[in-house]
């Protein structure tokens, strides 16, 4: 990995955008992405940045939230005195996982199966939303409560339930607000923090259907609306859905991390639940949770423990649901997993602890990335999740500009649990990017630029001479001597940024102009100017 | 086409290069990882001992940030305190409609059946006391209804905050610690670890009981980040910390 491919690629729609329905600004709460596919939506990612960096509401909303959440995570893991060690066991457990994929995945079947539990494997999203709709039909249920859940979203499992007249509830407060407003999440841990309380009670006042009607914008009373209107949901749910953030192979133990509750509910109170998680999603023993369990609630919300964690093994009679099915997704996972470099994706446990630290995502938001997965770990998961349909291999896919959304800082990485290093899988996937764009155009403009510019510099009167010819263009640039719109090709820098205008002189007729008079060898000077 | 889990087992294979696997739905086949040895240099227990002055002193720091309310009693005292947090409770049961209307008829509070009897001696007469069990369970809409439990607990872990719940008797079923909206949880000192692993190591005895690890009342953040102390679970949380038992 020793290139470092620092330019975005071109503008392109994506391919499904005549089918997808897109939010119009007359929509009751603002123009908000439908996703067709919940892996690839909308334009790629420089057009995607570049509307919602008009956004100052959610650009306001974002800082806010990422800098509050960064300080209190920064607070929380500064007080571990093993935090470093604990990122090492971690990162080497989730290793030797991957390694030891298949076993695992058998012994953990075994053991869910032993404690009474049934265990579905889906190849693909369709495959995963199958199963759970014939499981609810199975049990007579035209509604059912959800556990916010990055593996259903991922796999459009909402929607696809509502094509079969199933309705799922969201239960976790922001996907709640999201889901009444017919919108999309923004952020892994806090999917509605581009709304505020103001918006937050006209959705429920609008949707909810039973909130108060003199309901206030004071979080309290917006979260007690939230929990009068669920809790009615609760007591009569025939099914639940959740998804999984750990599931331990040797015991067939299931874990949930949360904080409000509604997972506690979900998967307690119903008499079916269904838990859809990735493959990746396993830990090799019991013992192994004293690590991510403390490494999760810290990186995440930034507190010390998060109030709620449950912990289930297939079905406990008498207590909680008695029926229990596992659905073990691939999803392209498997691809993931075939990349040398790239399978340390999988190590993720969508803590977002690189999203509050990234300097892109702080500004361009969780839409942008075109993406249920946004951010950092999105910028390297979703182009891979999705390799089967093109997702790394040029410039026919969206999802390729993805590993440029990122300025290389390294505080992702700094960050992660899991000391998953994403620079260096952006830069592995930008070059194969390239790569796969340099074998299918004809004529590369790069390399032909690259050329002329090697024949320029390669002697100093030609350099002179190119640098006197630029300094015509000195003109250009505004008061603040930036050109934001460049024709072609220099159109190629414009787009996403300034070119600051050249200066009226350059450096060699700067020093000439300053040294004539004391410096009397002036042809010593020229000579020493040479850029050989 | 083979089903679901043969192929998928197969994708695994195919992408971890073992071969006769075939290939992964792009068409890979990958390299065969060498992962290094687990470390283990974290710390596996803390440098106090279970119960110690240092780790309770911690755990209530901890309680008390989260917003919970902290009892420190003897266990002498303990039936007597239970009582006085009953007894402020009378009156139907917060927030929600009561199925028993009737506060008169004297405070409902759910206990599992396994709970030490001596805990419940001084609750005042009239006090409803509901017993819960796998075998006789409430039904969640009575559980609703009623204005407190009072569980024991497995294990706390002062570094966290944290205490878990595993579901034995004295402990109960999950939805008796989580639908009625007080929850009175009593915990011994000598229960009391300073960390996670110490608590981990504990509970592996029994991995297949259900665990309910609670960190203060339930809470959300989700609206811009401001802090709502008790949504869906018991919004409130006392703790009884109960020495010299």
């Amino acid at each position: 990995m020793s290139r470092t491919f620092l330019g975005l690629p071109r503008t392109l729609r994506r391919p499904d955008d005549a089918d997808a329905r897109h939010g119009t600004p007359d929509e009751p709460f603002g123009p908000v992405p439908h996703p067709q596919e919940p892996l690839r939506w909308g334009d790629d990612f420089p057009a995607a940045a570049k509307q919602t960096l008009k956004n100052d509401q959610l650009r306001r909303n974002l800082g806010h939230a990422t800098q509050v959440i960064r300080t209190k995570r920064a607070a929380v893991v500064g007080e571990v005195p093993d935090w470093e060690a604990l990122r090492d066991t971690g990162s080497a457990v989730k290793q030797q996982v991957m390694a030891q994929l298949p076993d695992l995945l058998q012994q953990l079947e075994e053991n869910v199966v032993a404690r009474g539990g049934v265990v579905h494997w889906a190849r693909d999203a369709a495959e995963a939303n199958r199963i759970v709709a014939d499981i609810a039909k199975v049990k007579g249920a035209d509604e059912v409560v959800k556990v916010k859940s990055m593996a259903t979203q991922e796999i459009g499992l909402n929607e696809a339930l509502a094509d079969e007249g199933i309705a799922a509830i969201e239960t976790d407060l922001a996907e709640l607000i999201v889901q009444l407003a017919d919108d999309m999440p923004s952020h892994i841990l806090v999917p509605a923090i581009h709304r505020n309380r103001s918006e937050i009670r006209d959705i429920f006042l609008a949707r909810m259907g039973d909130a108060p009607p003199d309901l206030s914008d004071v979080p309290r009373e917006l979260a007690m609306a939230a929990r009068a209107h669920l809790r009615r949901k609760f007591l009569s749910a025939k099914v639940a859905v959740s998804g999984a953030n750990f599931a331990v192979a040797d015991t067939g133990t299931l874990a949930v991390v949360e904080s409000e509750g509604n997972g506690r509910m979900c998967l307690t109170l119903p008499e079916t639940l269904v838990t859809v998680m990735g493959i990746e999603k396993l830990v090799p023993t019991f013992d192994d949770l004293e690590v991510f369990l403390q490494l999760l609630p810290r990186s995440s919300t930034g507190e010390r423990m998060n109030p709620y964690t449950s912990l289930w093994t297939g079905v406990t009679p008498g207590d909680g649901p008695q029926e229990f099915h596992l659905v073990l997704l691939d999803n392209g996972r498997t691809d993931v997993l075939a990349d040398e470099v790239g399978r340390a994706a999988l190590h993720c446990i969508r803590c977002s602890a690189c999203l509050n630290v990234c300097p892109v995502y702080e500004r361009v938001g969780g839409h942008a990335y075109g993406s249920v997965y946004p951010g950092p770990i999105g910028a390297i998961l979703t182009p891979q999740l999705t390799a089967s349909t093109g997702g790394v291999s040029g410039h026919h896919d969206p999802n390729a500009s993805l590993p440029y959304a990122s300025t290389l800082c390294g505080a992702c990485y700094e960050v992660c649990p899991v000391k998953i290093d994403i620079p260096s899988i952006l830069v592995d996937l930008r070059a194969r990017e390239v790569d796969a764009d340099r074998s299918s155009r004809g004529v590369d403009p790069w390399k032909t630029a690259m050329k002329a510019a090697s024949w320029v510099m390669a002697d100093g009167d030609r350099f002179a001479l190119a640098g006197r010819a630029a300094t015509l263009g000195s003109g250009l640039g505004g008061r603040d001597h930036a050109i934001s719109v460049a024709p072609p090709p220099a159109s190629g820098w414009t787009r996403s940024r300034d070119l600051p205008a050249p200066p009226r002189q350059t450096f060699r007729q700067w020093w000439a102009a300053e040294h004539t008079a004391p410096v009397e060898q002036a042809g010593t000077v020229e000579t020493e100017g040479d850029d050989r | 086409m083979s089903d679901a889990r043969t192929e998928v087992l197969a994708r695994v294979r195919a992408a971890l290069g073992q071969t006769g696997s075939g290939t992964t739905p792009s068409g890979k086949v990958g390299t065969a990882p060498h992962p290094e040895p687990v470390p283990r240099a974290y710390r596996a227990a803390g440098e106090h001992a279970a119960g110690s002055a240092e780790v309770i002193e911690q755990l209530v720091d901890r309680l008390v940030d989260y917003k919970a309310l902290v009892h420190q009693v003897t266990v002498d005292a303990l039936p007597a305190t239970i009582a006085t947090l009953v007894t402020e409770l009378s009156g139907p049961a917060r927030g929600v409609p009561s199925a028993h209307p009737d506060s008169s008829a004297g405070v409902r509070v759910v206990v599992p059946d396994g709970l030490d009897d001596g805990w419940l001696a001084a609750l005042p007469a009239g006090t409803d006391v509901v017993r819960d069990s796998r075998e006789r369970p409430l039904p969640p809409s009575e559980l609703d209804a009623v204005a407190a439990v009072v569980t024991a607990a497995r294990v706390a872990v002062s570094e966290t905050g944290t205490i878990v719940l595993d579901g034995e008797p004295d402990q109960g079923r999950r939805a008796v610690s989580l639908v009625p909206d007080v929850h009175l949880c009593v915990v011994r000192t000598d229960q009391v670890v300073q960390t996670v692993p110490e608590a981990v190591r504990l509970l592996g005895a029994h991995p297949e009981r259900p665990l309910t690890w609670i960190s203060g009342p339930s809470a959300t953040s989700d609206i811009e980040l401001d802090r709502v102390e008790g949504v869906h679970g018991p919004r409130t949380l006392h703790v009884l910390l109960v020495a010299g038992v």
